[in-house]
């Protein structure tokens, strides 16, 4: 009783921590930051779902950014043409991309690991060809503008934004709105894979035929994966638009479905702490590049080269190196000396 | 009415497919050789075959025939492959696939960037490799450009079978490929044969490219992006796992793409490259091992 | 007593985290046939492995005079071990002429490889026949002997050959032993097998070692353990 009393002590300890960083972050960081948190954490929330779906049921797909877009599109196109406010549209945007994420799942069964990464590959960079084609909706190569086209919808238009009484910066409110979303959604996923559905999820990941045997609906949980990923990737786009004020083809191209699973491979598929860390470097990377030098090709050698050096040291991603790291001490806890 | 239906053109148009579709093949071929030895697809093999053109171009800038450098740039892509499969896919030998495909995705970026960072992105141009007149083949006229083009890539591909069906070598490199623990018993040093594959592959990479570019009025670092994507295309179609398939693959998408591209007019020459897409999710959807692939479809 | 053709003393391997043997010590002598016995797990195919060199291992392993404790496999080939796996090894997608070839790989001497494939399909005709096929299409036996053909290109002193009955039925498995002793008896090819099923192996070898978790348990002649009637029962099963 001692030993597991410790154990739940450690992680509530680790949450509590986790709880502290979010609440007080950004009065340590200048207000420009408090964006860049922001934007860490959409791709945190995107990282979280493609999570899932390769870390836990293998399914490898190439094409989270294209899903991210169905979300922020969904946001833009309901601020800009149907006027709702911008944070009530998120729900909704999870839901459009859960729903696109499902019916990608089902022609998906059929196909497995290379196979897959192909089509969503090509779905990926289909998809801003499609943006455009599909103007009316999408507003074409311009894109969606939620500031011009509906700014009393976009919440902090005035600069500040109240809650409970009180009173902060846009950015600020961007980056709590963000967290919490991510933190909330990061809690659901911990108990999603904690739970026998977690199990049931990695069965289809390690042997198809032997959870087949084993009675294991494949169809069902592939989907069910894909689904719930979507649903993550939408909230992520959703959220990306509300940031960014605005949504255009190129703001989500193949490049960020790369982005999103750099983020889940350095983080550690199958670990849910590491996701963290990948949202940082996804997100710091690109910037610690240019500082490094500006000239042309100089910054994508060293994000490159930074991308190659974390995989040679940490092939299974910081979450296998915090798995080694946690070992010796979870070991202790719950077996014998 | 088939004596209305203008049968030159179509010849022609077939001719200019097969073009495209060999300079994309060679690529192609070069993403099959490496999924086959090391199970992975290789995103930066464009940018190598990009970086290769840009060594011919200024082998040419210092005096070089186009000739002689091609040639060497071929030697030099050669060892380049090499090189980076014993610094960067090595150390990754033993990780699970996807962490190699990132390793591969992070090349993309490095070898793009030292590309854009050497030689200024500016726009550039190499010389034609053939003459530009046309030919009279029996009575059509031909662009010999196109004939040379079709006539190197397939000497390439040629080249590369006989390596591998009539040397030692290349035997040891097959055999490496399907079964690496067998392979090892036998004394096979199946580490350095997947050098060899990557070598192999750049080199092919560099016939690609020094095809593409010349065909161009002018090229920069992003020569290589779209036929990639092609070469993905037709490789997908024709079996990713079969070099035969990818090649053939490539050639029938070539023609494909033209005469869509030529015959009907929506689709004219911008949307050549979601035709390729769509290929690559038809077949994906149809029959996921494409014309001539042969993995085992599991049925559960 | 003359020097034994390969000596394993006290050696230890191990899988990543997991010790699989724990101080073997065996001894084949030249022109020798020595079974390796015992239950799965036991360690029998980690010892090959750790002769061939393609398991990380500890100890002593001599051969012909030579120490190879710490050579790669290609080395270990060179010397004349010839290692037949688990499941054969065949090179599924070349053809059974070109698996031929691959079996002389380490070797320079044209004209003695060109002997040597005369020499092989004497003993394997029906291979001549099927040159140009596919390896993967032959049946297990055939894959079997295709394999056994293989090592023999290199021309081995000794052959180190994995559960050859392996998922064979019984007349393809005496055919493939009763190969094996004529290969013994003309060539003097020592052989280190290593079997699940004790009857075959005790019957083709003049000594035998039984191992139990990674250690010999039992060793001695196969005819004194095969009319021991306690060994059998608690070691081989029957």
């Amino acid at each position: 009783m001692g030993r597991r009393a410790l154990g739940v002590g450690l992680w509530l300890l680790i949450a509590a921590a986790a709880l502290l960083v979010y609440l007080f972050a950004p009065t340590f960081v200048s207000d420009f930051h408090s964006r860049d948190l922001a934007h860490a954490g959409v791709f945190f929330i995107a990282i979280v779902g493609l999570n899932l779906l390769t870390g836990y049921t293998g399914q490898i797909s190439l094409g989270h950014g294209a899903l991210m877009a169905i979300g922020g599109y969904t946001t833009a196109a309901l601020v800009v043409h149907e006027h709702w406010r911008d944070v009530w549209t998120i729900p909704l945007a999870g839901l459009a991309a859960g729903v696109v994420g499902f019916l990608i799942g089902l022609p998906a069964l059929r196909l497995s690991g290379l196979y897959l990464a192909l089509a969503t590959f090509a779905f990926a960079v289909a998809m801003p060809s499609l943006l455009r084609k599909f103007s009316g909706l999408t507003g074409g190569g311009q894109g969606l503008r939620l500031l011009e086209s509906s700014p009393e919808q976009v919440t902090g238009i005035s600069g500040t934004v109240t809650i409970f009484g009180h009173s902060m910066t846009q950015n600020h409110f961007l980056y709590y709105l963000t967290w919490a979303i991510g933190l909330v959604g990061f809690l659901i996923m911990w108990l999603i894979v904690r739970g026998g559905l977690g199990r049931l999820f990695r069965a289809v990941r390690d042997s198809e035929v032997a959870a087949v045997s084993s009675g294991v609906n494949l169809a069902r949980y592939k989907t069910l994966a894909f689904a719930i990923s979507g649903v993550y990737a939408g909230v992520a786009g959703a959220l990306l638009a509300i940031q960014d004020e605005i949504v255009n083809p190129l703001t989500f191209t193949f490049l960020l479905s790369i982005l999103i699973l750099v983020g889940a491979v350095v983080g550690g598929l199958g670990s849910l702490p590491g996701m963290v860390l990948g949202a940082l470097f996804v997100q710091y990377l690109p910037d610690l590049s240019t500082r490094v030098s500006s000239k042309p090709g100089v910054p994508d050698f060293v994000y490159g080269a930074a991308i190659i050096l974390v995989m040679i040291l940490l092939p299974s991603g910081a979450g296998g190196l915090l798995r080694r790291l946690a070992e010796p001490l979870t070991t202790r806890l719950y077996t014998r000396p | 009415m088939l004596l209305a239906f203008d049968w030159t053109e179509l010849a022609q148009q077939i001719v200019v497919g097969l073009a495209s579709g060999g300079v994309w093949a060679t690529l192609a071929l070069a993403l099959v050789l490496i999924y086959r030895s090391t199970g992975v697809l290789n995103f930066a093999q464009g940018e190598m075959a990009m970086f290769s053109t840009f060594i011919a171009w200024s082998l040419v800038h210092h005096g070089l025939s186009y000739w002689a450098a091609f040639a060497l740039t071929i030697g030099i892509s050669f060892l380049g492959g090499v090189l980076v499969e014993r610094a960067v896919i090595r150390p990754v030998e033993d990780a699970p696939v996807l962490t190699v495909v990132i390793v591969t995705l992070g090349l993309f970026f490095v070898v793009n960037g030292a590309a854009r960072w050497i030689w200024s992105p500016e726009v550039r141009s190499l010389p034609n490799a053939f003459s530009t007149r046309p030919i009279d083949v029996v009575g059509v006229a031909f662009s010999i450009q196109d004939l040379g083009t079709i006539g190197v890539s397939l000497g390439a591909v040629g080249l590369l079978w006989l390596f591998f069906r009539f040397t030692k070598l290349g035997l040891a490199s097959r055999a490496a490929a399907v079964n690496p623990e067998a392979s090892r018993l036998l004394g096979v040093r199946v580490s350095w044969m997947l050098a060899l594959g990557w070598g192999l592959a750049a080199a092919m990479g560099a016939v690609s490219g020094m095809l593409t570019a010349p065909a161009l009025a002018s090229f920069d670092q992003n020569l290589m992006q779209p036929v990639l994507l092609y070469a993905f295309a037709g490789a997908v179609l024709g079996g990713i796992d079969s070099p035969f398939g990818a090649v053939v693959g490539t050639l029938i998408l070539g023609v494909l793409v033209n005469l869509i591209g030529t015959y009907v007019d929506w689709i004219g020459t911008e949307l050549r490259l979601p035709v390729a897409l769509a290929v690559i999710l038809g077949v994906l959807l149809i029959r996921p091992t494409g014309l001539f692939g042969r993995e085992a479809v599991r049925r559960v | 007593m003359p020097e034994p053709l390969l000596q394993l003393d006290d050696v230890e391997a191990r899988y990543g985290p997991v010790k699989a043997l724990h101080g073997v010590s065996l001894t084949v002598g030249e022109g020798e046939v020595v079974a390796v016995l015992g239950a799965n797990g036991a360690g029998k195919t980690t010892t090959l492995r750790a002769v061939s060199g393609t398991v990380k291992r500890s100890g002593e392993i001599v051969f012909a005079g030579n120490r190879i404790s710490r050579r790669p496999p290609e080395a270990v080939a060179r010397l004349g071990i010839a290692h037949v796996p688990e499941g054969r090894g065949t090179l599924t997608d070349l053809t059974v002429r070109e698996n031929l070839r691959l079996g002389a790989y380490v070797r320079r001497d044209r004209a003695g490889i060109r002997d040597d494939e005369q020499r092989v399909l004497s003993y394997f005709p029906w291979l001549e026949l099927r040159a140009g096929q596919r390896a993967g299409t032959l049946s297990g036996g055939e894959q079997q002997m295709l394999a056994l053909a293989r090592a023999l290109m290199l021309r081995p002193k000794l052959v180190l050959l994995d559960e050859p009955s392996l998922g064979l039925a019984p007349m393809v498995v005496s055919e493939i032993f009763r190969i094996v002793g004529e290969l013994n008896e003309r060539e003097g090819l020592a052989v280190l097998v290593v079997e699940q099923n004790a009857v075959l192996a005790l019957e083709a070898s003049s000594r035998a070692y039984v191992l139990e978790v990674g250690k010999v348990a039992v060793e001695g002649s196969s005819a004194e353990l095969r009319r021991n009637e306690s060994v059998r029962r608690s070691y081989l099963g029957y």
